[in-house]
């Protein structure tokens, strides 16, 4: 990551929490507004993180995922089945059927991958073409499924759809708020603002998961073995076959790894965000995370500071919806959540142009080796 | 020993065929056998619901005729799908494109006799509203084109992102300044189009109209233009090998807009035929998964037209047999996309096919697309 993309990065940041400030500003204090904007973009960049942290590690060994859309609508549905059923079936408790709920999502991402891993490593089909079978067969069987189980003839749920057993809670991990309590002493002001601070660190458990994992991911890719011989497979697959490396084997484990991101984005969608599921649900946002990979130049921190981007346009929609009725009449346009909408489809467009700096693929990136 | 007629060119053509076909005919076939399992599994019955689609697919005239319609979407979008594979480049937009071929269609159908305020003859009216919706549609891949050919970025994402856009636009236009302002309106769709700019049905009672001749016409059309003219040679070219292609002399930015253009020109008249000849305006979410079943088609009929047009039957049938399927057997329609899916995985897999009925490969790889490109 280079300065001048890490600068372009703030700076369409800023100018979208700007835009929100300027208008909310009569309605609430900045600082309450700007938290409120971080905190959003925080969760809603949630799936965009892990899902570019899934396209690193399969293209860092060389395998080309355009399937992370579909491995996450998998995983958002079986996720979601697997807490029902736990709940429902099995009579398990609210939180062990939740928590079974995200092992569920993450095993299922897994087996996905295991199949694009078969189609691009040992099939070495096109993993263009294999990442959109995977696509289309997560809309198939998704779409499919949820019919059939919940409203088809002799469904276990007889025609609607059993509660789920809710979503994870929000964690307050850091208290920054008792912490300066007593500073603040009587005084109203710094109580609220520290309160409001607080609300940035107030995030639910996959988010928090997500965040560490960038920096997890980043030390495995940069610091260990094991990733040397990732980077070794994606670059040079002959060169790390000559020493040993076996490149097989390296490309299943980390698509699968990379599978496994993507099964815990959509548990996000399902088992964190909202407690019910709807086909398409993902709506883009897995091909918007290699977006992001692509952007951060397939690094581990450099992706989810793309995807805070992408974040905050989204948070931007999500907090005019608050200042709908200060909006003024020249920035009518804004009221329209079509339009607002588009802004992160345009800024992917206009990342992949690489004026802000062009980026390298791993050498090997969608390119079978042949022994 | 075998023996062999090497002179007779019927015999020549017949074995290219059935060695084209073999594999797609094998996918097609595990495919079903796998979806009677799952269907088995899910407590159906697998014959019944085969019984169904193929009743409700060729059973009758009219259910000839609705298969037909299914299937003239299918033929361009498939063959927009195919160009591109052709030149090298995966349109994975097909979708979006169609949704502004078709929105542009229905603005021109309903809105040009309003704003000229009087009515156009069929002879200018017709041709017109196909026409903008088809160049629209180009104009939208085109962009994508000329991002791929000028910055490298790469047409996969983007024609998606232009997916979204696209219809994210057309919720907008159809739910605000395109909305049928009919007093009972709930719905996110367009005014009628005049009877001017309508095409007619083929045969009286059915609903099958002359697209689906046209959709035939064109498939010609693109196969003629890919063997037989210098443009399409240079999109195969530059398909194949793109630095060949430059030293080659050929001017590969400009064939690969070319080829986007062409291959949106495909896609956006598939909107715009399903807006003139079926819906008579355009709604939202009609044209939701004809870009991914465009590609399934696309590949299926391994990019030759007469591949393609034998693919969108298939896939038309499969659709239009769904609704009987689902009356034999309550299985519900969305069986179909897994079908679907699964014939997608093995004809895109053929190593699989080929392992599953001992089939030698014969050593050839058609690489349709190449990494990110930076």
């Amino acid at each position: 990551m280079d300065w001048r993309r890490f600068g372009f990065i703030a700076l369409i940041i800023i100018v979208l929490f700007s835009v929100v400030v300027f208008i909310g500003q009569v309605k609430q204090p900045p600082l309450l507004i700007i938290t409120s904007m971080l905190a959003t973009t925080i969760a809603v960049a949630t799936p965009l993180t892990l899902g570019a942290l899934s396209g690193v590690f399969c293209e860092r060994a060389g395998v080309v995922n355009i399937g992370i859309e579909g491995m996450m609508l998998t995983s958002a549905f079986f996720g979601w089945l697997g807490a029902i059923y736990s709940y429902h079936i099995f009579g398990f408790g609210n939180w062990t059927s939740i928590i079974l709920g995200v092992v569920f999502a993450v095993i299922t991402g897994a087996l996905m991958a295991l199949l694009h891993a078969a189609l691009s490593v040992t099939f070495k089909v096109d993993q263009i073409i294999g990442g959109t079978v995977i696509n289309i067969l997560a809309v198939g069987l998704t779409g499919f499924l949820n019919r059939q189980l919940f409203f088809g003839q002799g469904s276990v749920f007889g025609g609607n759809v059993p509660g789920s057993p809710g979503v994870l809670q929000t964690l307050h991990i850091i208290p920054l708020t008792e912490l300066f309590a007593p500073i603040c002493g009587a005084s109203e002001i710094c109580l609220r603002n520290i309160q409001a601070i607080n609300r940035v660190f107030d995030q639910k458990p996959i988010a928090l998961a997500a965040i560490l994992l960038v920096f997890i991911s980043h030390y495995i890719l940069f610091n260990t073995r094991w990733g040397l011989r990732t980077r070794a497979v994606g670059e040079h697959p002959k060169a790390a076959d000559t020493v040993g490396i076996n490149v097989t084997k390296m490309r299943y484990a980390n698509v699968i790894i990379g599978g496994m991101f993507a099964g815990l984005a959509g548990a996000y969608f399902t088992i964190e965000s909202v407690p019910s599921f709807e086909p398409l649900l993902t709506n883009g946002r897995g091909f918007i995370s290699l977006a992001a990979m692509i952007f951060g130049n397939w690094t581990p921190i450099g992706a989810w500071a793309a995807a805070l981007v992408f974040g905050s346009s989204q948070a931007m929609l999500i907090n005019m919806q608050i200042f709908r009725d200060v909006i003024p009449p020249q920035l009518a346009f804004l009221q329209e959540s079509y339009i607002v909408g588009l802004t992160p489809y345009i800024l992917t467009m206009f990342i992949l142009t690489g004026i802000i700096g062009r980026t390298t693929p791993p050498a090997a990136d969608g390119v079978p080796y042949e022994k | 020993m075998q023996t062999e007629k090497p002179n007779s060119l019927t015999s020549q053509i017949l074995q290219s065929i059935s060695n084209a076909s073999l594999i797609p005919f094998l996918a097609i076939l595990t495919a079903v056998i796998l979806g009677g399992i799952i269907i088995k599994i899910v407590g159906g019955d697998p014959f019944l619901a085969y019984k169904g689609l193929i009743q409700g697919s060729l059973g009758s005239a009219k259910a000839l005729s609705e298969t037909a319609i299914w299937a003239t979407p299918y033929i361009f979008a498939g063959l927009a799908v195919a160009l591109a594979f052709k030149g090298g480049l995966f349109n994975i937009g097909a979708e979006g494109q169609l949704a502004v071929g078709a929105v542009f269609s229905a603005l021109i159908g309903y809105g040009l006799p309003e704003w000229l305020g009087y009515d156009l003859p069929a002879i200018i009216h017709l041709p017109l509203a196909i026409g903008v919706g088809m160049l629209m549609g180009g104009i939208w891949a085109g962009i994508v084109g000329a991002l791929k050919a000028y910055t490298g970025g790469h047409e996969v994402i983007n024609t998606i992102m232009m997916n979204y856009i696209a219809l994210n636009t057309t919720s907008f236009l159809l739910n605000g300044v395109m909305k049928d302002p009919s007093p009972n309106n709930v719905i996110a769709r367009t005014p009628l189009i005049a009877e001017s700019a309508r095409i007619s049905p083929l045969f009286e009672g059915l609903r099958v109209h002359w697209g689906f001749v046209l959709a035939l016409l064109v498939a010609f059309l693109i196969w003629w233009l890919l063997n037989k003219t210098t443009l399409g040679f240079e999109i195969r070219t530059v398909g194949l090998n793109p630095d060949a292609a430059q030293y080659a002399g050929i001017n590969v930015k400009r064939t690969i807009i070319v080829t986007m253009l062409l291959s949106g020109m495909l896609a956006g008249l598939a909107g715009s035929i399903e807006v003139t000849g079926l819906n008579y305006r355009h709604e939202l979410g009609f044209s939701i998964g004809y870009g991914y079943d465009a590609i399934a088609i696309a590949l299926l009929g391994k990019s030759h037209p007469l591949g393609i047009v034998l693919s969108s039957f298939l896939f038309a049938a499969m659709r239009n047999g769904a609704t009987r399927m689902q009356f034999l057997t309550q299985l519900p329609v969305d069986l179909i996309s897994m079908l679907q899916a699964l014939i997608l995985l093995f004809v895109a897999a053929d190593a699989i096919v080929r392992y599953i009925y001992r089939i030698k490969s014969k050593g050839e790889r058609v690489v349709l697309t190449r990494g990110w490109g930076g």
